[in-house]
């Protein structure tokens, strides 16, 4: 029983231009022009619930614009959307009731107050029966280790205590769906640790449905069974990152580690790049068997060590993107125009 | 929870919010004390010099100025979620964030902050109004206070719709609003006078398209129990704040109509 | 430093100012219409209020109603040139400290700052006066409303005396605005101060009632005070209530007043900053 539906989804923005300068603003009281931006030209998807989600694209590709739309407080220009079969934007109160949702820049707690109140304020608004509320809330308190920090007004706090902070917030009303944006940005590694982990344990135990939008792809490879990629508007991949690398030229990498700097030739194999004695190479597993390939090379050169990994994420969307003509640059002008998509 | 229940305790935070910055409290509600005090100054000093103003004597005319000063600082300092509006909730893109909640947004938006330095203007309003009442030695029926309380609940009426329209232009536009606060402020410094002096055309404005004189100029003449220059009947007098409440009502429609354009055309 | 740079680089911190101010005033092409229609809003109301004072006296009045309404829309015309507001950038430099990288040149430092200042006092009405005038001198008597319309100034020389008259208001203006400035420095709440001054000095500047309307027992103390340079002084030249002879007098006093202020203010700056370095900045 799917959870969210979304069908041809599209938003179009209207924004006005304006010329630079002073001779611009004196010809600004006269004449104002617009100009139609799409932010979403049909994009298609559909979440079962307790999925874990990673919503990636550039900058200004429409992925905030999804995230609006689906939370309810964007109304689409046309399409379809259905969540918890309710239309988002249509029955707002009672849909977010349902949903939790986290920036990573802001907060949704009240800034000279202490986090205790902030949690207990939330309760009053999401009419959280208290027995429930105190369960809820002593429960995420100590998987997230925030007894400490409770009475601490939230102004006091470093990034990574009040992302966490943050997500309790999100929590404590027991949504079905669990929308992060950004949640890992800024923050030290320990505190993304501990907030990965946070998520992939409330999706696998509680089987809350989360919406991941990120930058980070070490977030994505810790935590999301699909991926679903966003460019320009359209869903140009969604699947497993197994079926992502897949669908790339499969292009397998080796780490090499030598003895020595020998002149390294190779057919079969390219040189992606080089630090003194390691040597990152590239080959198609199609064209020569893995084996093969390091039997060859271990017979020619002196190897000290070697590793054998898959291409970086970063370089299959990258490629992703070079595939789909999706320039990098035009969905950087979009947010120029002071969209946020 | 009910809703109102949720307001109280939005009031409660925000008033120990406000209490943490007590210095800033103090000297706002000082800063505001005196820049009132000033105008009433003024007003004392035209009397001094002319006498009369078109045949109200200074008492009649602190009576005014007493109920609008108090009507308006009332109104100031319920409205605050949505005089900051613009700046704090729009352009910071905060709204998102009420509109997340599974809440009523207006609800919400009164409960952000219940500005407590506005008791500068409040102190000085019931000082004059005060004053006024023991210098014309009125008697006060039943029937008066009504009138007077009802006033002042229309005029809060009236000044939470007009701040409500601000907040509600402020989905249109970026720069804040001047125009606005030519009706508020300006209208305080109408009100602070009896209507009655003003040209045809502006008492018109202020009559039927901002219903000023319905909650401050005619139930203050009906309790002063002396007949109206402008010939305005006793019951007419009466019933007039309602005009206050039915203003307020149409602005919160318009809000209602900003919240649809916002969502449609997402900030 | 040579005193040629110095000069350019004040010029320069002018034009800025007023450049950016010019563009955010135009681009906001809906809050600069509001603002003049309020304006006009605020003038009406005034004279109408005025209007109701002097219709029931028959006594000898130090103003004429007729001074008194050209007063008014005066007053609406040139309101920004009072020191109401303070430079945000400046207030941000104070605020976040970075002030203190100028502690080598206190004096330089107020010289720049106090042509920002000029810019700030001078942008909203250089472009708000020239649709008030036209309003208030012309649209007012085409309509009928002769009664309400603004006269122009009774000679050549008075207008000419005014203009003189309005340049020394403007710099008296910078200085006090130059005062709330340093304040921001001298302590940290001298927000406090800030709030309460621009109100007292309004008062005092007779932009609310006009000087001469005050209670005579009052006349002395406000005919001294430095804040009737900002309005009293040169729109009662411009109405022709302070007569010619009696215009130099009261413009060497605009004169006096500014000399104070800016020393007072040159000098709260050098000790404040001194100041800065025994705390540590």
């Amino acid at each position: 029983m799917p959870q969210i539906i979304v069908e041809d989804l599209v938003k179009t923005f209207q924004v006005a231009e304006r010329t630079p300068g002073l001779a611009g603003a004196f010809r600004g009281l006269v004449k104002r022009s617009y100009r139609s931006i799409q932010a979403l030209a049909g994009i298609n998807f559909v979440l079962q619930p307790g999925e874990l989600v990673g919503y990636i694209g550039p900058n200004g590709a429409g992925k905030s614009t999804t995230v609006k739309i689906l939370s309810g407080i964007l109304v689409p220009t046309s399409g379809r959307c259905e969540i918890n079969g309710l239309t988002p934007w249509l029955d707002r109160q009672r849909h977010v009731a349902d949903i939790g949702v986290v920036f990573g820049q802001r907060t949704q707690l009240w800034w000279d107050l202490p986090v205790i109140e902030s949690f207990d304020l939330l309760r009053d608004i999401y009419r959280i029966p208290a027995g429930r509320y105190e369960k809820s809330r002593d429960e995420l308190i100590d998987i997230l280790d925030l007894a400490v920090l409770l009475d601490m007004p939230v102004r006091q706090l470093s990034l990574g205590q009040r992302m966490r902070c943050d997500l309790v917030a999100s929590l404590l009303h027991r949504p079905s769906i669990l929308f992060l944006d950004e949640p890992t940005i800024g923050l030290d590694a320990v505190s993304k640790l501990a907030v990965r982990e946070f998520i992939k344990r409330i999706n696998r135990e509680e089987g809350i449905t989360v919406i991941l939008t990120t930058h980070d792809m070490d977030d994505i490879e810790a935590l999301c069974d699909r991926i679903v990629v966003i460019g320009n508007g359209v869903i140009v991949s969604d699947g497993t990152l197994a079926n992502l690398r897949h669908k790339l030229r499969g292009e397998r990498r080796l780490k090499i580690e030598f003895e020595g700097e020998p002149e390294f030739n190779e057919p079969d194999v390219r040189i992606v790049s080089r630090e003194g004695r390691v040597l990152h190479l590239a080959y198609y597993p199609q064209a020569v068997a893995a084996t093969e390939l390091i039997a060859r090379i271990t017979a020619r050169y002196r190897v000290k060590d070697f590793l054998m990994e898959h291409p970086p994420i970063e370089e299959l969307i990258a490629q992703l993107y070079r595939d789909n003509d999706i320039d990098q640059s035009a969905a950087r002008t979009r947010r120029q125009t002071g969209l946020q998509a | 929870m009910n809703s109102w229940t949720m307001y109280w305790r939005f009031v409660l935070i925000s008033i120990r919010a406000q209490m943490q910055y007590r210095t800033s409290f103090l000297l706002s509600a000082f800063a505001q004390l005196a820049a009132t005090g000033i105008e009433i100054a003024g007003i004392w000093a035209l009397f001094a010099r002319f006498g009369s103003l078109d045949n109200w004597s200074l008492a009649e005319v602190c009576l005014f100025y007493g109920v609008v000063n108090v009507t308006f600082s009332l109104a100031d300092a319920l409205s605050t979620g949505f005089d900051v509006f613009g700046p704090r909730f729009v352009r910071t893109g905060n709204f998102d964030r009420l509109l997340l909640r599974p809440r009523n947004t207006v609800l919400q938006l009164l409960g952000h902050e219940l500005a407590l330095r506005r008791v500068g203007r409040l102190i000085q309003g019931v000082v004059v109004f005060t004053w006024a009442c023991m210098e014309l030695q009125l008697e006060w029926s039943p029937g008066d206070i009504g009138l007077l309380l009802f006033a002042v609940g229309g005029g809060i009426g009236l000044f939470f719709g007009l701040i409500v329209c601000q907040a509600t232009l402020s989905f249109w536009t970026v720069e804040s609003l001047e125009i606005m606060n030519t009706m508020t402020y300006g209208g305080v410094q109408t009100a602070q006078y009896p209507m009655d002096i003003y040209q045809p055309w502006f008492r018109k404005f202020f009559t039927y398209i901002i219903p000023l004189a319905c909650v401050s100029y005619f139930p203050i003449v009906n309790i002063l129990h002396i007949s109206d220059p402008l010939g305005s009947p006793a019951w007419l007098q009466s019933i007039s704040p309602a005009a206050g409440i039915i203003f307020l009502f149409f602005s919160l429609a318009l809000f209602q109509f900003g919240v649809r354009h916002y969502t449609s055309t997402g900030n | 430093m040579s005193k040629t740079t110095n000069i350019f680089e004040l010029l320069r911190a002018y034009f800025a100012v007023i450049s950016a101010r010019y563009r955010t005033l135009l681009q906001y092409r809906a809050a600069a219409f509001a603002g003049f229609v309020t304006q006009l809003f605020w003038g009406a109301i005034r004279i109408m209020i005025f209007a109701a004072f002097y219709a029931v006296t028959s006594d000898e009045q130090p103003m004429s109603f007729t001074m008194v309404v050209s007063y008014v829309w005066l007053g609406q015309a040139l309101l920004g040139i009072l020191p109401w507001n303070i430079d945000t950038e400046i207030a941000e430099m104070i605020r976040s400290g970075s002030v203190s990288y100028e502690l080598a040149r206190p004096l330089d430092l107020y010289n720049f700052w106090f042509c920002r200042t000029i810019a700030l006092r001078t942008a909203t009405t250089t472009l708000r006066c020239v649709p008030m005038f036209i309003v208030a001198v012309l649209l007012l008597p085409a309509l009928g409303l002769d009664g309400w319309a603004m006269q122009l100034p009774p000679t050549w020389t008075a207008l000419l005396l005014f203009l003189v008259s309005i340049f020394c208001a403007v710099m008296l203006a910078s200085a006090l605005t130059m005062l709330m400035h340093v304040a921001l420095i001298w302590t940290l709440s001298g927000e406090g101060l800030n709030r309460i001054m621009p109100s007292l000095v309004t008062v005092l500047s007779g932009n609310i009632v006009p000087l001469p309307l005050f209670p005579d027992w009052l006349q002395p103390f406000l005919n001294f005070q430095p804040f009737r340079g900002l309005v009293d002084v040169p729109f009662r030249i411009y109405v022709g209530d302070i007569s010619v002879a009696a215009a130099f007098p009261d413009i060497l006093q605009q004169v006096f007043w500014i000399v104070v202020i800016v020393l007072l203010g040159r000098w709260l700056l050098t000790r404040s900053m001194a100041t800065m370095v025994v705390q540590g900045g």
